[in-house]
């Protein structure tokens, strides 16, 4: 059975990732803490998900960064089905990174209601260990100053 | 001089001349993937007057083009399995057009078939797993993003927050949608709904309620397709293909550039119109794949009967149902008449029957032009074809 370095024992049942040599670094960012993200030499930009050859310009000269983890929601759902490792009702995102990028997440410490979520609202991010392997990217609401 | 479109040439130059379901569509306990493929083909020919082994270019997704090709005990000598998505059919019809012109073979059949309530053949889509080392399997399925529902409902939340679009909006679709279907003798879901009724059934992932979604059937359906020559001597009128288009953009949905806009419909639709040289003025019936409520509002968008973020306003009067000025899915669409897994082809099937005018009750006046659209996956391929009776050419 595995456990989280907190100690707590856990039998995580949701689809989990298997990396590739081209997202490890990724997913062992992740277990860091670190959300490292690629950026482009060639064309400046920063994208998602990873790959050794930029879907902007096909440059091959792309390195590692440590992208924010701030962003804002561009579009969620809230399932109404709970899944292996998801109590429903459960909120899914695609969240727009403030260095560009757009990935899929959970939107998690917030009601999953329609009438408090909203696309563009800033988030920020969670790690979420689920596994004493895997570590996955969620977004919570960044509190209103 | 504007530059030659070479597709202009291939207007009119192929026809459909058989369609046709499957013997029974909805519940079907009794056939395989494969035989709902097989009833469909034998039902198209012989709506084309045709046999088997007239067939010598054999197309169809979801299942091989060998598995099918084995199954129906045929020898094609050109075949294609694009296969991304439920559009996969409309997209065919492209390329069995390419192929017919080219005189590479004469007698075209498109074939689709999914046991998608009772799953039984073990083939076709569906029935494969998200492989955990894919983009999908790394960087959405760990997210609880399973199934349609939860990834083709991302756009429409945009669309709502980016132009005002509306639960209500989307569901007078699935009502209107429902009155077709309640015209079509194959139908699964008959009972008029309101749009009320729509908004109180159950919640399947905001902004979708269950009415709001489409069916998951048992069905199968074909087409055949000859050189417009070939066409005219055969029993049936033939349906001209005016123009088609195609197109894909990403694969995954969170990496949609602008889930208010899908740029393969775009220029799938471009495409198509520029081929047919008619204006969507033009389109008597069109058959737009609604997959979800929201799914044929973003088409006549991005197809240009629209302006962007004004779908919502235009189907919420009821525009789109029986008597309205914009027949759309007048089979009763995914929504409400049947939906197996890839219901692109059941769009080609009602256009067909729409401009051969012989859908009876749900008969468009005068329906001389119109157009089957589809995306695949969540947005990420689409297909269009224009197409017209005789009356068109
Ligand atoms: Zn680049």
């Amino acid at each position: 059975m595995p456990s989280t370095s907190d100690g707590s024992v856990t039998q995580y049942a949701g689809p989990l990732p298997q990396p590739t040599p081209e997202t490890q670094p990724f997913f062992d960012g992740l277990k860091e803490r670190r959300l490292m993200v690629q950026r482009c030499e060639a064309c400046g930009q920063a994208y998602y998900y990873p790959r050794p050859i930029c879907p902007h310009c096909m440059s091959d000269y792309v390195h590692w960064f440590q992208a924010s983890g701030k962003g804002r929601v561009y579009s969620f759902v809230i399932s109404h089905r709970s899944r292996p490792g998801f109590e429903a009702p459960y909120v899914i995102a695609v969240v727009e990174l403030d260095e560009g990028p757009r990935m899929m997440t959970n939107l998690i410490g917030i009601e999953p209601d329609p009438e408090v979520l909203r696309c563009d609202m800033p988030v920020e991010i969670v790690y979420d260990e689920v596994t004493l392997e895997v570590t996955l990217p969620k977004f919570r609401p960044v509190e209103q100053a | 001089m504007p530059p030659a479109n070479p597709r202009r040439d291939l207007r009119g130059s192929v026809a459909i001349v058989g369609a046709s379901e499957s013997n029974r569509i909805g519940v079907r306990p009794d056939a395989s993937a494969l035989t709902l493929h097989a009833e469909a083909a034998k039902n198209a020919l012989a709506d084309a007057g045709l046999g088997i082994k007239d067939v010598d270019g054999l197309f169809t997704a979801g299942v091989t083009s060998v598995q099918l090709g084995e199954y129906l005990g045929i020898v094609p000598r050109y075949t294609d399995g694009t296969s991304v998505g439920g559009c996969s059919f409309i997209i065919q019809v492209e390329h069995a057009m390419l192929a017919l012109a080219a005189g590479i073979i004469n007698v075209a059949l498109i074939t689709h078939g999914e046991s998608g309530r009772s799953r039984i053949g073990g083939i076709g889509a569906g029935h494969r797993g998200i492989p955990p080392d894919s983009p999908q399997g790394q960087f959405e399925a760990p997210f609880g993003t399973m199934g349609p529902p939860t990834l083709f409902s991302l756009p429409a939340t945009r669309h709502m927050h980016q132009y005002g679009t509306t639960q209500e909006q989307m569901a007078q679709v699935a009502v209107s949608t429902r009155q077709w279907a309640a015209m079509h003798p194959m139908a699964m879901m008959k009972e008029p709904i309101t749009v009320e009724d729509v908004l109180a059934s159950r919640p399947v992932c905001w902004p979708y309620t269950l009415f709001m979604c489409c069916l998951v059937t048992d069905a199968g359906g074909a087409i055949v397709m000859t050189r417009a020559d070939m066409a005219r001597g055969l029993q049936r009128p033939p349906v001209y293909v005016l123009g088609t288009g195609e197109g894909t953009e990403h694969n995954m949905v969170s990496m949609m550039a602008d889930m208010t806009t899908s740029r393969a419909a775009k220029v799938s639709g471009k495409a198509a119109f520029e081929m047919a040289g008619v204006s969507q003025g033009d389109i008597d019936v069109a058959e737009l794949y609604d997959a979800f409520a929201f799914t044929p509002m973003l088409a006549l968008e991005d197809l240009g009967f629209v302006q962007p973020g004004e779908s919502g306003a235009f189907v919420a009067d009821g525009r789109t149902a029986p008597g309205g000025e914009f027949p759309m899915n007048t089979n009763g669409g995914g929504l409400s008449y049947t939906h197996s897994g890839m219901y692109g082809m059941f769009t080609l099937i009602e256009l067909t029957r729409q401009l051969r005018g012989e859908a009876g009750e749900r008969q468009v006046p005068n329906a001389n032009v119109g157009i089957a659209h589809g995306p695949g996956g969540m947005f990420a391929a689409a297909g269009t074809l224009i197409a017209g009776n005789a009356n068109s050419l």
